[in-house]
């Protein structure tokens, strides 16, 4: 299955993911009316910034196997797709007690002020490409199999290796 | 851990107020630019193209994605476009402060605006005899009026020469009128500017560039200088003279008006308003022992050089100064005026009161400034911050001690008193290596630099080094405020530098005025140039800017280029995403105008920097190392 992979050396922080997240869960999924739309759109990704390496690092829902804020729901409101591993959020169910935040190693799960509930990255379920992904104008995020993105870091290495050892040859 | 006021600033009296700041919950520049944290890496690169509304367009750094703009533009177009707009908005405010001092010389002239007269016969009469206009036994106003009408064609005039370009040395003149970039008028390169970056015109990055360096000289020997030779006219021409800078020189039991932004037409006026026997006796009236005018910015700059009234601080203290709770009102004209200031006065007692029929902020008073009526509106202002006496809370005022004595007001023509006349003394001990060269430096705060720190640290590794500074703006303060605009601090400085000092009993840096008047130091370089029958790029001179941030502070860095003065910048500009611009402005200059731009953060760096420039040029000179 896709998942929303970072590879944060690419990241630039122009946080076009968050504005993108934000409009895709938007009531009019248009920039913008969802700017003047109440309550206001939320985005899902955060764009970290850490200042002690000037890096920027997109954060988002992992939908980690066996997840812990799945585990912890008390109304099972957070819900695993067991085949796809999604991890999708209910807010008819959603008592907002913040379990889940407080297990989430990633701290991803957000918090719908008027409604009280949780927000969390769904994968935009209506769409083919999340839309973080496609806004992404580095390509810091990537929507690959592990497998996949494993793959082409593999052969990246593989290349830097290969240069390497042409310079030890001359 | 230390505070966060410590990262701040390096001036006591501005840390003391980010402390009272952050106790009281109160947010200021630093707390915003945290926020913005991570900055927008397109917009550092100066790659993100809003010229036309196919876009935005932005550029890939990496390569990975787009490499062209939907037009085509290359990361090199759209950088270049980019700098030539602000240049463009950089010039455009130099001149159109001067065009308002221009039209108030006018209205003068013509008996509109009774309340202005002529301080300065003298460079009445010189400016008039620039532009050929007779003055033997003619009245000044007849004089005058003739100037205001050939200066105000300054603006409008399609082909060149301005005036005042004329002034440079021979070889710099002839060298622009070569390479095309001799500017014909001063309206008429920044509107080019706006037509050149529209939407499938101007596409040729050196190009570009090329009339960037024309609009900047409209701006440098153009707006900006008749500017400050207008308001030499009008408000006189600055003389050495005394006075303190700091937070500390708000008073306690005074009423305290800040005047802040840039026009001397303004501030003028207010400081003969606050001098009205009736505005003295309401002010009694209201418990406060007198009326303190202190000034902010540039503003700060000009009464401080014109008439030595305290300067509060310079951009990054404009909130620090309501932050003391001891501000009646904040009296505003234009240009860097933070939009902040509305929400900060609106949790204090101040009136936050803006004049300038262009320009407003959120939570103002509006007091619109004209020339016709120019005492009375003044009078008003004033009028309204000693009413606002009563309503400062003494529970929430704190003003730091801090006000440090400084010795201002050196006009090139002060310079030139000085030095007896002539800049003969000042040659010799620059060719005997007393005094190894001059730095010119100057621009405003970023919060990206901890305040003062760049500006301070840079001057005093300079004077060390035996390098004469003249400076203007934001610097001017900084260094005012740190103590080195004394005859005192000579002793900060290298032996040859301090001899000369103290012979003429002058500071190490001398304080040259606002940020309009960098086109005294021009004035100064090319007398040194001419007395030395060379061009300006032929003398050891550079210049700095360690912590700018605005467009006027671009069309200033490229003027000063373009005028032959190597430049060290002291916080990157946006134009790296363009490795074609970057290397244009950082090598390939020095082979058109025989000088280039250099970006060095850490101010001790860039102070080598220029004293490696200011040495090569001595040896090209044969003057001893």
């Amino acid at each position: 299955m896709k998942e929303v992979l970072i590879r944060p050396e690419l990241c630039m922080g122009c946080r076009s993911c968050e504005i993108a997240c934000a409009v895709e869960h938007s009531e009019s999924k248009n920039l913008f009316a969802a700017v003047m739309e109440k309550p206001t759109p939320q985005k899902r990704i955060y764009v970290e910034y850490v200042p002690e390496y000037n890096a920027a690092i997109p954060m988002t829902c992992r939908h980690c196997e066996d997840a812990p804020c799945t585990t912890v729901c008390p109304t099972k409101a957070l819900k695993q797709d067991e085949i796809t591993r999604v991890v999708t959020h209910s807010t008819d169910l959603c008592i907002g007690c913040w379990t889940c935040s407080m297990v989430c190693n990633y701290g991803v799960i957000g918090r719908q002020k008027e409604a009280r509930v949780a927000v969390k990255c769904n994968l935009c379920p209506d769409r083919e490409i999340p839309a973080c992904v496609e806004a992404c104008p580095t390509n810091a995020l990537v929507f690959l199999e592990v497998k996949k993105l494993s793959g082409v870091k593999r052969t990246e290495a593989a290349l830097k290796l290969a240069r390497g050892m042409q310079g030890k040859a001359l | 851990m230390k505070p966060k006021a410590y990262d701040r600033s390096i001036d006591p009296a501005s840390r003391a107020m980010l402390r009272k700041a952050e106790n009281e919950g109160i947010e200021t520049a630093w707390d915003r630019y945290e926020k913005q944290l991570p900055q927008c890496s397109f917009g550092q690169l100066g790659i993100c193209c809003r010229n036309c509304n196919m876009g935005p367009c932005r550029i890939d750094p990496f390569g990975e994605g787009a490499d062209k703009g939907i037009c085509g533009a290359t990361a090199d177009i759209i950088v270049a476009r980019n700098l030539l707009r602000m240049i463009a908005a950089g010039a455009a405010a130099h001149s159109d402060h001067a065009r308002d001092a221009v039209l108030t010389f006018k209205k003068m002239t013509g008996g509109e605006a009774g309340s202005y007269s002529i301080k300065d016969e003298v460079k009445l009469k010189a400016l008039a005899a620039e532009y050929g206009i007779p003055v033997e036994e003619r009245s000044k106003e007849e004089i005058a009026a003739e100037l205001a009408d050939a200066l105000v064609v300054e603006f409008g005039k399609q082909e060149g020469p301005i005036q005042f370009t004329r002034r440079a040395p021979v070889e710099r003149v002839k060298l622009w009128t070569k390479v095309g970039i001799d500017p014909r008028g001063v309206d008429r390169e920044i509107v080019e500017c706006m037509h050149r970056t529209h939407i499938g015109v101007d596409n040729d990055p050196v190009h570009i560039l090329l009339h960037g360096l024309r609009t900047s000289l409209s701006d440098g020997w153009g707006g900006s200088m008749i500017a400050t030779d207008v308001q030499d006219v009008l408000f006189g021409t600055p003389t050495p003279i005394k006075s303190t800078v700091n937070l500390g020189v708000l008073a306690e039991d005074k009423v305290n008006l800040v005047i802040h932004g840039h026009e001397s037409i303004l501030s003028e006026m207010i400081l003969e308003a606050s001098e009205d026997p009736e505005i003295l006796k309401l002010a009694k009236e209201k418990g406060a022992k007198g009326i303190n005018i202190t000034g902010m910015c540039c503003t700060g700059n000009e009464t401080l050089m014109r008439h030595g009234i305290p300067t509060a601080g310079n951009f990054l203290q404009q909130e620090l100064a309501v932050i003391t709770g001891a501000v009646e009102a904040m009296v505003v004209d234009v240009q860097c005026i933070m939009p902040a200031l509305g929400t900060l006065t609106s949790c204090y007692h101040t009136k936050f009161i803006s004049t300038s029929p262009k320009a407003d902020f959120p939570g103002t008073v509006r007091m619109e400034f004209h020339e016709e009526t120019a005492y009375e509106i003044a009078k008003e202002i004033v009028r309204t911050a000693v009413e606002n006496y009563p309503n400062r809370n003494p529970a929430r005022v704190n003003i730091p001690d801090e006000k440090q004595e400084c010795m201002v007001g050196f006009s090139a023509e002060a310079i030139l008193a000085a030095l007896g006349g002539t800049p003969a003394p000042l040659i010799d001990a620059i060719t005997g290596g007393a005094v190894k060269g001059i730095g010119a430096v100057v621009g405003c705060n970023n919060v990206k630099v901890k305040h003062n720190y760049g500006h301070v640290n840079l001057v005093k590794e300079l004077i060390k080094n035996n390098v004469l500074v003249v400076t203007t703006g934001c610097n001017a303060i900084a260094c005012a405020e740190a103590g080195l605009l004394v005859p005192e601090a000579a002793a900060m400085a290298g032996d040859g530098l301090k001899g000369v000092c103290e012979a003429l009993g002058i500071p190490p840096v001398l304080h040259m005025g606002s940020c309009v008047d960098i086109s005294r130091i021009l004035l100064l370089a090319s007398a040194v140039a001419k007395t030395l029958g060379v061009d300006i790029s032929d003398l050891p001179v550079a210049g700095a800017a360690p912590e700018w941030m605005s467009e006027k502070a671009v069309s200033i860095g490229v003027y000063v280029v373009a005028s032959g003065v190597y430049t060290v910048l002291g916080t990157v500009p946006p134009v790296l995403g363009s490795s074609e611009v970057t290397k244009l402005l950082t090598e390939g200059l020095d082979k058109v105008v025989g000088a280039t731009f250099a970006v060095e953060t850490d101010p001790f760096k860039a102070a080598n920097l220029m004293l490696k420039h200011i040495e090569g040029k001595r040896r090209d000179l044969g003057l001893k190392p």
